[in-house]
Formats: C-alpha cells, sequence, structure tokens
C-alpha cells in the first residue's frame, strides 16, 4: 500500500510516495539520500538514527514515513548554515567528542532537542538525554564535555543577539 | 531488512478505529509504536493492518478530572505525562515511573497506554498505576467500560482488552493524591533496558490513616502488589519493614533469564523493599 506524503526535511518540502512499512530513516536514507543518519540497532536500543520530528527528538526506526506526513523533520545535514557549523558541531570538534563518528549524527541531534527543551543543562540532565545512545569509542566523556560547553555558547550568543537588539 | 508489509490507516474518531479493526481482525493499534514495531521486525506479532490513533480527538491530551485526578489520553507520549504539571504535582509517582522508562527519545514516542497494553512483567507505569489505584478506560463494540489496573493484567503479553477494544485513556483517581514513596529499580544499563527487579514502595497520609502501597515490576507473570505486605504496614507501620519484605519476597514468583537470576531477583525484592520502606518520609 503506497501513501503520498509531504515531509518538511531540514526547511525544503519533499513530497514522494512511500510504501506504509518505510520507515522514516529509510525513507531519509534510501530516498532522500541524507545518509548522515546512522542505522545501527534498528530497534530502538542505540540512538544512531536520532532525528528531529517537530523540533522533538525520536528515534527514526521507529517511526513509520507515513506517519511524517506534514511533518517537519530535522537531520544532521539541517544543522549547518551553510560552511558556519552549529555550536553542537563545533564543540564535538574542539572536545575530540568524535572516534569513528558512527554514534555522532544520533548524539549531536539529541542534543539539540535537549537544549531546546532545557537551555541550561546540568551534567546529569545531559547524561540522561543522551542515555539511549551508546557509543562504544570515546567513553561519553568528551561527548558530555562538549554538550556541556555547546549549551554555555549557545546561550552566550542568545545574550550577544539581545544585546544588538 | 523492511518491516513486514502492513496496510496502515489512521482513524479519526474511535467508532472508526474500531470499524477499522473489526473489518480485518487481528489488525494492531498503533500509538508510539516502540514495542510493536521492533516485535514486528522480529516476527513476533505480524499485524496485516496497523490503526493509528494518534489523530483520534481526545487521546492526545491529559485532562483534570473533578476529584483532583487526572485522564491522560492513550496517545500521549510519556515525556508529556512525566512533565505535565498536573502529573508532577499531585502524583510524582507516576512522573517518577514514566521517567524510568527507555531513554528520553524513545520516551517522545512510547504511550503509557502502549505500556500497559503490551502487558510486559515488566512494565514501569504499570506499578505506579497500581499503587495508585489507576483505571483503564477501554473502548469496544459495547461502548466504553472502566477496568480497575488490578485485574488488566492477566499473563505476560495478555490484558483483559477484548479482541478489537481499544485503551482511550487511564484515569489516576484524586484519592491517590498525596502518595509519596519511590520506585527503585535495577537494570544492568541506566538507559533503554527493562528492569531487572522493580519495586514500588509507597504511603499516602491525606489526613486519613496511613495506607502503605507495594508494587512489584519483573518479578512475576505480571506486574503485582502485595496485598498482604501493605496490609501489615497499615497496622504496624514502618517497624514492620524486615517482615513486609519478607512477604514480597514470598510473594513473587521471578524467573531466570538474560537479565538476571530468579535467586537475584527474589533476593532483591526483599532488600529493595526494605530501602523503600526506609526512604519513606
Amino acid at each position: 500500500m503506497r501513501t503520498l506524503i509531504t515531509v518538511r526535511v531540514n526547511g525544503l518540502s519533499e513530497t514522494q510516495e512511500v510504501e506504509s512499512n518505510r520507515t522514516l530513516l529509510e525513507f531519509l536514507r534510501d530516498d532522500l539520500n541524507l545518509t548522515g543518519t546512522k542505522e545501527g540497532c534498528n530497534e530502538g536500543e542505540c540512538g544512531a538514527c536520532m532525528v528531529l520530528v517537530n523540533g522533538r527528538a525520536v528515534n527514526a526506526c521507529l517511526v513509520l514515513a507515513v506517519e511524517a506526513d506534514g511533518a517537519a523533520v530535522t537531520t544532521i545535514e539541517g544543522l549547518a548554515d551553510g560552511a558556519h557549523l552549529h555550536p553542537l558541531q563545533r564543540a564535538f570538534l574542539a572536545h575530540s567528542a568524535v572516534q569513528c563518528g558512527f554514534c555522532t549524527p544520533g548524539m549531536i541531534i539529541t542534543a539539540v532537542g535537549l537544549l531546546k527543551e532545557n537551555p541550561r543543562p546540568t551534567e546529569a540532565d545531559v547524561r540522561q538525554a543522551l542515555s539511549g545512545s551508546l557509543c562504544r569509542c570515546t567513553g561519553y566523556r568528551q561527548i558530555i564535555d562538549a554538550v556541556l560547553e555547546a549549551a554555555d555558547a549557545i546561550r552566550a550568543e542568545a545574550a550577544v543577539q539581545e544585546v544588538a537588539r | 531488512m523492511p518491516l513486514p508489509r502492513f496496510e496502515y490507516l489512521a482513524a479519526d474518531s474511535l467508532d472508526g478505529a474500531l470499524a477499522a479493526w473489526f473489518e480485518r481482525p487481528g489488525a494492531a493499534y498503533f500509538a508510539g509504536g516502540t514495542d510493536l514495531l521492533p516485535q514486528m521486525r522480529s516476527g513476533r506479532r505480524l499485524p496485516h493492518r496497523l490503526i493509528d490513533v494518534k489523530r483520534i480527538p481526545g487521546l492526545a491530551s491529559i485532562r483534570d478530572l473533578d476529584d483532583g485526578g487526572v485522564a491522560i489520553g492513550a496517545a500521549v507520549p510519556l515525556a508529556d505525562i512525566e512533565a505535565h504539571q498536573s502529573v508532577t504535582s499531585r502524583f510524582p509517582l507516576l512522573a517518577e515511573c514514566c521517567a524510568t522508562v527507555g531513554a528520553p527519545p524513545l520516551r517522545n514516542r512510547a504511550t503509557m497506554a502502549g505500556n500497559l497494553c503490551n502487558a510486559s512483567p515488566a512494565a514501569d507505569t504499570a506499578v505506579a498505576l497500581l499503587a495508585l489505584d489507576a483505571i483503564v478506560i477501554a473502548f469496544g463494540p459495547a461502548g466504553a467500560r472502566s477496568i480497575p489496573i488490578a485485574t488488566f493484567f492477566v499473563a505476560p503479553g495478555k490484558t483483559a482488552l477484548t479482541p478489537g477494544e481499544l485503551v482511550t485513556e487511564v484515569v489516576v483517581p484524586g484519592t491517590a493524591m498525596g502518595a509519596r514513596g519511590s520506585y527503585l529499580r535495577l537494570s544492568r544499563r541506566r538507559g533503554m533496558d527493562l528492569a531487572t527487579v522493580g519495586v514500588l514502595v509507597a504511603r499516602s497520609g491525606n489526613g486519613g490513616p496511613m495506607r502503605y502501597r507495594v508494587a512489584l515490576a519483573a518479578v512475576a507473570p505480571t506486574p503485582l502488589r502485595v496485598a498482604e505486605a501493605e496490609a501489615l504496614l497499615d497496622r504496624e507501620g514502618d517497624g514492620a519493614a524486615n517482615e513486609a519484605a519478607a512477604i514480597a519476597r514470598a510473594a513473587c514468583s521471578p524467573i531466570t533469564d538474560v537479565r538476571g537470576s530468579a535467586e537475584y531477583r527474589r533476593e532483591m525484592v526483599g532488600v529493595l523493599t526494605r530501602h523503600g520502606i526506609a526512604a519513606l518520609v
């Protein structure tokens, strides 16, 4: 059974026919070629496939593409503004929070979702938010430091913009 | 590997959802999908039709009730329940148990009704709802009916729902307001993993006589309350902690699986019951 869906992905409207058993993850990777979002376990355990749906982090392997009809989806490809990286991407680089890189898009997207809801997280908040995301390389320390620093940077940026206004 | 094939329908009314089910009996109601989709991927469940209930009016909201209770719609994600003002202020135990399921992104999708309907012996929200005397509202061909949570779980994966019946909301009655306590839970990994053992101990004052609650997860075919331990504590208070713990140990019937042995689980039920009573304030 095929259904026509329209999804706003990283600000662009995408209209395609999908089978009902197509997951949002398959739709993004295989139909739209947005391979930044990774497939790990395919059962919601690892967090590699995290995307934002209407601003909230979800495991894309556990969402059907047909359900995303009418939604706004943000993937890792949608964070940078041209060559200008998102503060979380910059912080991950600065802290070497990346080793093999497979978990990184999911980690960063989950952190974006966290900082939207809670701009001033404690370390415990960050650990809790990322508890559904597995990294087998870094030991998490650098990732947590990066998220905490990015939270500071985003708040500082917002404060500067406030003054400028 | 793709999911097995199925037909997807988004219902826009309860009657529509029911009609869609009875048109193809064996269909599955679909809310967060966080249990259902992995079960389909592994072949444990193969419904030929999924009926999405998230667009049915009323199912996606939390209502305050006149008696101080709350009615939580079946399609409300756990993340919204654990953060809802009425829940955190009046039923903090429920917020606490919701927040132990999976990890935050999973809880942006997973629902409490789904957690109940999946009927895992380890259902974390079930222990809070058991302690709070919650009522499951189900809708079927004969209309709506109330199912006390104490009779909702029948066996692993099996509930008191009849074929085609659909949970519309879960009511936490105002009489359960003010219950305080904690849910002590052991798991192999802090996020995502199911409980190896879960023990909830609570006490309600409300000006009346003290009422204790002891509820267990992952140590019997269904989540359960230990009425005998509660009655003893009601009579004798915190001082009866050791005896209450012994009763809870005897009341459970755990199995050995990848998460822990039956012996370990039983032992931990005793330990956590004691800890839970000691933590009451």
